[in-house]
Parts: C-alpha cells; structure tokens; sequence
C-alpha cells in the first residue's frame, strides 16, 4: 500500500461526517474530518428535533451535535478547522488541498450536506441579517409581538412558522400550492394554529424597507394580483441546494448538484464516498444522514483493505 | 466564559465600545442561538491571538436589547467592529474563522 497522511478523510462535521468520523475511529483507522466552520452543520438551526430516536423529550439541534461531537472524540477523531479548496481524484492515493496545506488519502467521505436555497427576489440579500433569515431558532426572538412572513410549504418551512408564532403576533405563510407538503402532524399544528395566515397559490416576489425589512410584496400565482403587506422580518424556507461547489465535475452529480452514489455510499470514483444531504436521496433527515455515514465508512474501510 | 472576550451590557457599552482606544469587536449573542454558541471558540481563539490590538466583547441580546436595537441587529450572531466609536464593519451569520481573520486585518 502506498504511503498517505490518512487512510480517510471526511468533509464536512454535520451528523453525517461526525458518525462517519465515529465509525472510522473505531475502527482505528487514520482519520481527519476537515469542517469549515464548526461542527453541526444545518442540525445547529434546529430548535427542537424531535424525530431523532433516543431523545423522548426532543433535544435541540446545537446539543444534539454536541453530543455527537463528544462520542467521535472519545475514539480520538480528529476534527480540524478548515477548508477544502480542491481534490485529484485521479490517481489512486487522493489529493486533498486544503487552505494552508495538501494532504493525501487512500479513501475520501464527503459529508458537506447542503444550504438553504435563495428566492433570487429584489431586497433578498440587501436585507440579509436586516430581517431576511433562514434561521427562526437564531432570529425568532427579534420579532416579539411583530409581523412576519415566511416562504414555503415544507417540512422546514412549517416546523419553523409554527415556532415563529412563540414571538410573533402574526406569521403570514407563503406559499406557492394551495395545500402543504409538510409531513402530517407539523400540517395539522399549523392549521390549528391562529397565528399563521396562509397566503395559499402565492410567491414572494420583493422585500422592502429603509434600513431594515418593512414590506412584503406577494403575488397570487393563480389570479395575477399582487399585494403589499407590512412585515418586519422574512423567513425564506423554499429548499435547499447541496454544498458541492468544490467538486466541480470529480465526481458524478445529478442536475441539481447533488452526488450520485450507490447503496454502498459510493460515487463514480472508487475510494470516495457521500453520505448524508449532499447526495441524492428521496429524505434528507438526521437519521438517514447518520445512516449513511455508516455505511460509507464501513464501505471505505472494506476499500482500503482491498489495496 | 473565556478570558479575552469580555461581558458587555448595555449600561457598559458607551465606555467599553464607543470610548475604547482599541477597536472593539462585539459579538451579538443569545443563549438559545446555536450558531452563536458554535462559533463562540473561533472568537475565544482569535482573541488570543488579536487581543492586544482588538478589544473582544460579547453582548447578551436577551437581557440588552437598547445596543442591538441601535444598531438594527436583527439577526445573530452579528458580529459588529467598532473604530473610534464608529461601527465600521458587520458580519451576519456563522462564517469561517478565515472571514474573520481577514476581516479584522482590514480593521488593523
């Protein structure tokens, strides 16, 4: 076997590379997770998940992560601070480049999951941090007995109108259907909840304000007529867009950016695999991102044997 | 919490921001914000590579909403540098210590 600095690394330190990141320190074999941040990942936004066995009372996301953290580091994981600039996938031992130095590899496990995705709507970036946020846990106490608005019909969108509604007086929910796609018991929370004023067949087409956001304009995708409302803030939920701008055309991806694998975590170069919301998969969820990362280490490991 | 990154409330931010000598950072936090929480290291550690030159403060949003109001924080972490009483650079969100390493270089 030829000589690296690692037998794995791991990019990204969401739930999906801190349990492929456990899985491979258990192992014992040589490993690095390279996060650009610090580690949660999108986990780090939730207020409450409540759908991660284990937790009966629900355990907040920035605890959850936590926690993870902790385990990998009982088993030695090494987690680092940086950023991954580019990879040669090309030839057997992988080269990763990282900011201040190169590192090399027999197996890659990219866990870089994925980002909320913009509107592209006049005001969205100007008022960014100025009341457009994706994140209600970090910007929902801000709006205190005030108005806001929120755009989409997902899992995400709903979830966080529904805890919105502990701060705001009204929550105008934007959405482009005339019926939610939210799994059922966020739907019916929010459709009991009096707070929340549906704006059904309708998109959100431009944020206004002086300083900060103090009006919304909304268009009925059915009848053509468009409104102006008084908002203070603007919660932007439409989905989310994978963090894979680095990989360019290393490995395969779907048209919308996402990593193709197969059910052993493997991407259309051998000795590199994706796991959690970075690849394409029909639920993007704690538990299928933690799933995931197990069998991608699992199936690096049996990789590097194989050399 | 850690040495280096001083507890800042509202009645303490004319003296210790918009008096201070030093440019000041303020990191604009809560205890219930994730992200807040989880960048809280990158700025301990910058602080003790920059605190002699940069003055590091933190400031509870929760029990002082006057400062974050004034300067229509509406979202955190913000993160606000502050030279000779002015606020001359902000960052919203979580960002890579890199951003904000350059970020307080351009202040120097």
């Amino acid at each position: 076997m030829k000589n690296v600095d690692y037998d794995i690394v791991i990019i990204g330190g969401g739930p999906a590379g801190l349990t492929a990141g456990l899985y491979a320190a258990r192992a014992r074999l040589n490993v690095i997770l390279v996060e650009k941040l610090a580690p949660g990942g999108q986990v780090l936004v939730t207020d409450r998940v409540e759908n991660y066995p284990g937790f009966p009372d629900g355990i907040s996301g920035f605890e959850l992560v936590q926690k993870m953290t902790e385990q990998a580091k009982q088993f030695d994981l090494v987690i680092e601070n940086n950023e991954v600039l580019s990879m040669d996938l090309s030839d057997q031992v992988k080269t990763v480049r990282l900011s201040d130095k190169t590192i090399t590899a027999h197996a890659i496990v990219i866990a870089t999951g994925a980002s909320p995705r913009k509107l592209g709507i006049p005001g969205e970036d100007v008022f960014f941090g100025k009341g457009v946020s994706s994140c209600a846990t970090c910007d929902g106490p801000f709006y205190r007995d005030r108005v806001v608005a929120a755009v989409g019909g997902g899992d995400t969108a709903v979830q966080e109108s529904i805890f919105l509604t502990k701060f705001a007086k009204k929550v105008y929910l934007i959405h482009r259907r005339d019926e939610l796609r939210a799994t059922g018991i966020l739907r019916e929370r929010a459709l009991a909840n009096d707070k929340i004023e549906f704006l059904w067949d309708s998109v959100l087409t431009g944020i206004q304000g002086l300083t900060n956001v103090e009006k919304i304009t909304v268009k009925n995708v059915k009848s053509g007529d468009t409104k102006s409302l008084a908002a203070d803030g603007c919660f932007i939920w439409i989905g989310i867009r994978p963090n894979a701008d680095f990989l360019g055309d290393l490995v395969r991806r779907d048209e919308f950016g996402f990593v193709v694998v197969n059910s052993n975590m493997e991407t259309s170069v051998p000795g590199v695999f994706a796991a959690g919301d970075v690849r394409v998969t029909p639920l993007r969820q704690i538990v299928t991102a933690v799933g995931d990362a197990g069998i991608a280490a699992f199936s690096a490991e049996h990789y590097i044997e194989s050399l | 919490m850690a040495e280096g990154v001083m507890d800042i409330d509202d009645s303490s931010f004319e003296a210790e921001v918009l008096q201070s000598e030093k440019p000041v950072l303020v990191d604009f936090w809560a205890p219930w914000c994730g992200p807040c929480k989880a960048i809280g290291p990158a700025i301990e550690e910058l602080a003790g590579t920059f605190g002699n030159k940069i003055k590091f403060t933190k400031c509870n949003v929760d029990d002082n909403p006057l400062s974050p109001g004034k300067y229509g924080v509406r979202a955190i972490p913000t993160l606000i540098f502050f030279k000779e009483g002015k606020d001359v650079e902000q960052i919203t969100g979580m960002v890579a210590k890199s951003k904000l390493e350059d970020a307080i270089n351009k202040i120097l």
